[in-house]
């Protein structure tokens, strides 16, 4: 079994290969094609997990060197060894299962959601290449060939968040994703040639076998740069502006964005990392900062937002900050990280999915206040959506509770008023959830219609959708509810992941809380949050068109001003120098040479003047120089 | 007699050639005035050789007007050529050749 690792990512990436070189020749099955890779790529990961299954502990690693990529052969301390190898541990398992199921799943849903657009096989290739990049991305047993997942996952989401180009704002935040991602893929590619500068090595192994020997400022420098690149990828805090527009992207794509692939691959590389964290207190609190800063970041702008995706994107980077709090917060967190982007995998996915349906029954339709009593029209995405709604405002059994709740627990023991203050953000956080998930369910599904015509003048008449969209649904509804019970029992989760991430040390909480006294306070937030929620929507009117809000509200709605930040700071500056710098290459260097040029020219153009096609001026000109030579020579003499 | 008078003699002849050929128009005249000048050189060779008492100034005599001979072969054809075409020999109205 163990020879079939490359084909997890390569099927995939043969999927997209054929169906980009083979051009519309392939547009008949190309979906089937594509879908039909992502099954194949689960089904070897399931055969892979039932053999892992089938080992104890370490032994359960499995390794597959396909090539020697960059053999640098020669001499030096540290010779250049860049392997394409795949390395599968637990860790990577979780993600392998992760990203092909759900992908899989999704794959299945654009059947339907994208059955009206023409270009359906070319958004296939790019799932399918999407896939391909981040299942290299996790099974890479050194960081060099993780760098070229990471990229590959850069350029997918370029391409799908932009898949509709004709529509400008469509381009300008897939442009806006790269730009964005670019800033911490510069912070990945500095880290990796730390990494080679001090340890001499790409690969995990050597790395984090090293990484007990290196001084504390280097690691400390490597953590930063590995933050910066998860900031980018994972949309945290501050790069977090590029998530709320990357939902110009068709609905399937934003569900494997946010679900399966690219925004976890940060908290991936962190967790993956973790030898390196382990080692650099300072580099751990940092990650922890921006995790808690995120998490409410993402949380007020999701309360804000009347677009229904914008609303879950702002979701997805609250949740993705619980993950990254979890994972700064050292061994005691690293289990609760994975687990909650895996239970979070599986709500989001659904929410999104469910989000997907309701616009595809509504004219594609985004916008809440248009929305309302939807229930009764939608009954199945309704079901699953509200199961997906239970699971992320973290109400028990459903999953969401017992990985969230954890992380809290997490934060909370880390003990000292940094304690407190990451558990108050994060408790916080998941009143601020319980509000704007409830407001989100409310506005679409309950209360009276408040539909409106189209730009055409249709009026919206909102079914159920096909069943090749409701059965992936109906899968992430049934993981929603069941994961989190299943991975919390007799800590199967924790116990898998532990051979990877070292034994998880018992959290010691601050005295006057205990967990059962905690999990009641952080219910009585949700219930608290549902509470407000359901008085301001539920019991009143939702008015049409969004009142004019308070400050926070009116700074929510503009992302908390992310994005003006980003332009005074960077973007004006930026504009200015290159201004300067055009303007003096203009006048300054250009102006330089063409006045030397315009100066030559001017003085020959009267200098000519003197060739009038007189021959007597000639000869005058002639007898003159003879008579100055000679008086010369005879002044010489003298 | 003082052979220097035959050098003021051949200065005097070469200057009122030099100034023929700055101010007269008449293509024929500029000409003469360029055979006056080579004469005047002739004439300050073969003075020379004969203060220095060598014969090579007298050879440079001959072979300049072979030279100056041939010249007045080409020059008058082109004289020639220039007034049937323009039906002028002043020097001044063949300027065309100018910036």
């Amino acid at each position: 079994m163990q020879s079939f690792i490359w084909l997890v990512p390569g099927l995939p990436l043969f999927g997209a290969a054929v169906l980009l070189l083979g051009g519309k020749r392939t547009n008949a099955w190309g979906h089937l094609l594509g879908c039909l890779t992502a099954l194949g790529s689960f089904a070897i990961g399931a055969g892979l997990f039932f053999t892992m299954l089938g080992k104890h502990g370490a032994e359960r690693s499995m390794h597959q060197h396909l090539y020697s990529w960059v053999p640098v052969p020669g001499t030096g301390q540290n010779p250049f060894q860049a392997d394409v190898a795949f390395q599968l541990d637990q860790l990577s398992m979780v993600f392998v299962l992760l990203i092909t199921g759900v992908g899989s799943l999704i794959h299945i849903y654009s059947i339907g959601y994208m059955s009206h657009d023409k270009e359906r096989r070319k958004f296939f290739s790019y799932l399918n290449l999407f896939l391909a990049a981040m299942l290299v991305l996790v099974l890479a047993d050194n960081y060099l060939l993780l760098y070229v997942g990471w990229e590959g996952v850069g350029l997918a989401s370029y391409l799908l968040i932009g898949f509709w180009q004709h529509k400008p704002s469509a381009a300008a935040a897939a442009k806006k994703a790269f730009i964005v991602n670019r800033v911490g893929d510069v912070g990945l590619s500095i880290a990796v040639m730390l990494m080679f500068v001090t340890f001499g090595s790409f690969s995990f192994g050597t790395v984090f076998g090293a990484a007990r020997g290196a001084t504390g400022g280097t690691l400390t420098a490597i953590g930063i740069m590995l933050l910066l690149a998860a900031c980018g990828k994972s949309a945290q805090f501050p790069l977090q502006t590029w998530l709320g527009d990357a939902m110009e992207g068709p609905t399937p794509v934003s569900a494997l964005i946010h679900a399966a692939t690219m925004v976890t691959a940060g908290v991936y590389l962190i967790v993956r990392s973790h030898a390196i964290f382990d080692m650099s207190p300072t580099a751990r609190l940092l990650v922890t900062i921006v995790g808690a800063i995120t998490l409410l970041l993402g949380a007020i702008i999701g309360c804000a937002k009347d677009d229904i995706k914008k609303g879950l994107a702002g979701s997805t980077m609250s949740q993705i900050g619980y993950m990254i709090l979890a994972a700064g917060l050292g061994p005691i967190g690293y289990a609760f990280a994975i687990m909650h982007l895996v239970t979070h995998g599986f709500f989001k996915a659904g929410l999104f999915l469910g989000a997907g349906s309701v616009m595809h029954g509504m004219n594609d339709e985004v916008d809440m206040r248009r929305y309302g009593g939807l229930r009764k029209y939608m009954p199945v995405t309704f079901g699953t959506f509200f199961l997906g709604y239970l699971a992320i405002i973290g109400c028990p059994p459903f999953s969401g509770y017992f990985s969230k709740d954890k992380i809290i627990e997490a934060a909370f023991s880390k003990g000292g008023t940094s304690g407190w203050i990451l558990g108050g953000a994060a408790l916080l956080g998941a009143l601020i959830t319980a509000f704007y998930m409830t407001r989100m369910v409310i506005m679409t599904f309950f209360g009276e219609k408040r539909w409106a015509q189209d730009a055409e003048g249709h009026e919206p008449h909102p079914h159920e959708s096909p069943s090749n969209m409701v059965l992936p649904m109906l899968v992430l509804a049934v993981g929603s509810v069941g994961a989190g019970f299943l991975f919390n029992l007799n800590d199967a989760f924790v116990n898998w992941l532990e051979p990877v991430t070292g034994p998880r040390p018992e959290g010691k909480l601050p005295s006057g809380l205990n967990s059962t006294t905690l999990s009641a306070v952080i219910l009585v937030a949700v219930a608290v949050g549902v509470g407000i929620a359901v008085l301001q929507y539920g019991t009143r009117k939702v008015p049409a068109v969004a009142p004019r809000g308070s400050i926070i509200t009116v700074a929510a709605r503009k992302d908390l001003y992310g994005d003006a930040f980003n332009e005074a700071a960077l973007m004006r500056p930026g504009q200015y120098l290159t201004r300067t710098l055009v303007y003096t290459d203009n006048r300054g260097v250009d102006g330089a040479i063409n006045g030397l040029a315009a100066l030559v020219g001017g003085t020959s153009g009267r200098l000519r003047r003197l060739q009038n096609g007189f021959v007597r001026s000639y000869a005058l000109s002639m007898f003159g120089g003879a008579a100055a030579l000679v008086a010369a020579i005879l002044f010489a003499k003298l | 007699m003082n052979p220097e008078n035959y050098l003021f003699l051949s200065a005097l002849l070469f200057t009122i050639g030099a100034f023929g050929v700055l101010i007269r128009r008449n293509a024929i005249v500029v000409f003469m005035c360029v055979e006056l000048m080579l004469n005047a050189v002739n004439l300050s060779l073969v003075t020379f050789s004969r203060m220095h008492g060598d014969l090579t100034g007298q050879v440079i005599a001959f072979f300049t007007m072979v030279v100056a001979a041939a010249e007045v072969v080409v020059g008058l054809a082109i004289i020639v050529s220039v007034f049937r075409t323009r039906r002028s020999a002043s020097v001044d109205d063949a300027n065309l050749l100018k910036y």
